[in-house]
């Protein structure tokens, strides 16, 4: 049962982001760009971790992925269409990426794993304890290091994107000029 | 374990995710496309991080932790994108990275 649900999340995710990267309507690519991060979410709460999984819903298929769509919205037309690339483009770009897959997939048939055998700690207790713990093993730091990441993301999120009067029409003429 | 999936199998969808990812940043010309196949890479290195963590290392959360991390800087990534994509719009009327070249000339 569990082989069968992993393997329809596997095709999802494939094809789903084959097509999010080959779909010439940009609206649409981030719609299959949803689907695949949802079929991920599902995958991790497949695999046990539940706590991965509701996270990568909430912030991946539900912030990242509006965000995306907000800025299509503003940016583009609803039935904007991009041209394809050209033939060079795509056949050198597919003759490369299926070279480099087909390397990375004959280096895992052929480099043995070992598994270290150990009781699993997945539970949101451990999670939540070592993630806040400075001790052995504790990851209170990189906790810290995101945090201050993130706030200097937003600040510069909002510097950017603030609009300075002048400085558009400035630039515009200069283009023009050129 | 998921029963009767190996780590291979995983493995396998995770590198041809992050092939497909490269394709598509590759080939594209527009920001925002460009910032979804970005998006496709990342998944797929956190989908390798979950997987070894439960297949090889179950003792230690580490990979969970990793994945983690990996997502709250994507949101990162993604905040400081859209704003650069939106000032870039209003500036250029444009978000091709062919007429994006202000700072080249």
């Amino acid at each position: 049962m569990e082989k069968i649900v992993f393997y329809i999340l596997a095709f999802a995710m494939l094809s789903l982001s084959l097509m999010s990267v080959l779909s010439p309507r940009l609206l649409r690519s981030a719609v299959y760009l949803f689907g695949v991060l949802a079929a991920i979410a599902g995958f991790y709460f497949l695999i046990g971790y539940n706590f991965l999984g509701a996270v990568q819903l909430t912030v991946y298929a539900g912030g990242i992925v509006v965000l995306i769509i907000f800025s299509i919205l503003l940016t583009h037309e609803i039935d904007y269409k991009m041209e394809p690339p050209s033939w060079l483009r795509a056949g050198a770009a597919g003759v490369v990426c299926a070279g480099g897959a087909g390397m990375v997939l004959y280096l895992l048939s052929t480099t043995p794993f070992t598994r270290v055998e150990a009781p699993e700690r997945a539970d949101l207790d451990t999670l939540g304890g070592l993630l806040l713990s400075p001790g052995e093993g504790g990851y209170l730091l990189p906790f810290e290091v995101i945090s201050i990441l993130l706030l200097a993301a937003i600040i510069g999120a909002v510097v950017i994107a603030k609009h300075k009067p002048g400085a558009a029409s400035n630039l515009n003429q200069e283009n023009q000029t050129l | 374990m998921i029963p009767g999936v190996s780590l291979i199998e995983i493995l396998a969808v995770s590198t041809l995710m992050f092939f497909i990812g490269v394709y598509g940043f590759v080939t594209r010309k527009n920001l925002i496309t460009i910032l979804m196949s970005l998006e496709l890479i990342l998944n797929g290195a956190a989908i390798n991080f979950v997987a070894f963590n439960k297949y090889l290392y179950p003792g230690e959360p580490a990979g969970q932790f990793f994945t983690l991390f990996l997502i709250a800087v994507a949101a990162a990534e993604v905040a400081l994108a859209i704003a650069i994509v939106i000032n870039l719009y209003r500036r250029i009327k444009t978000v091709d990275v062919d007429n994006v070249d202000t700072l080249k000339y």
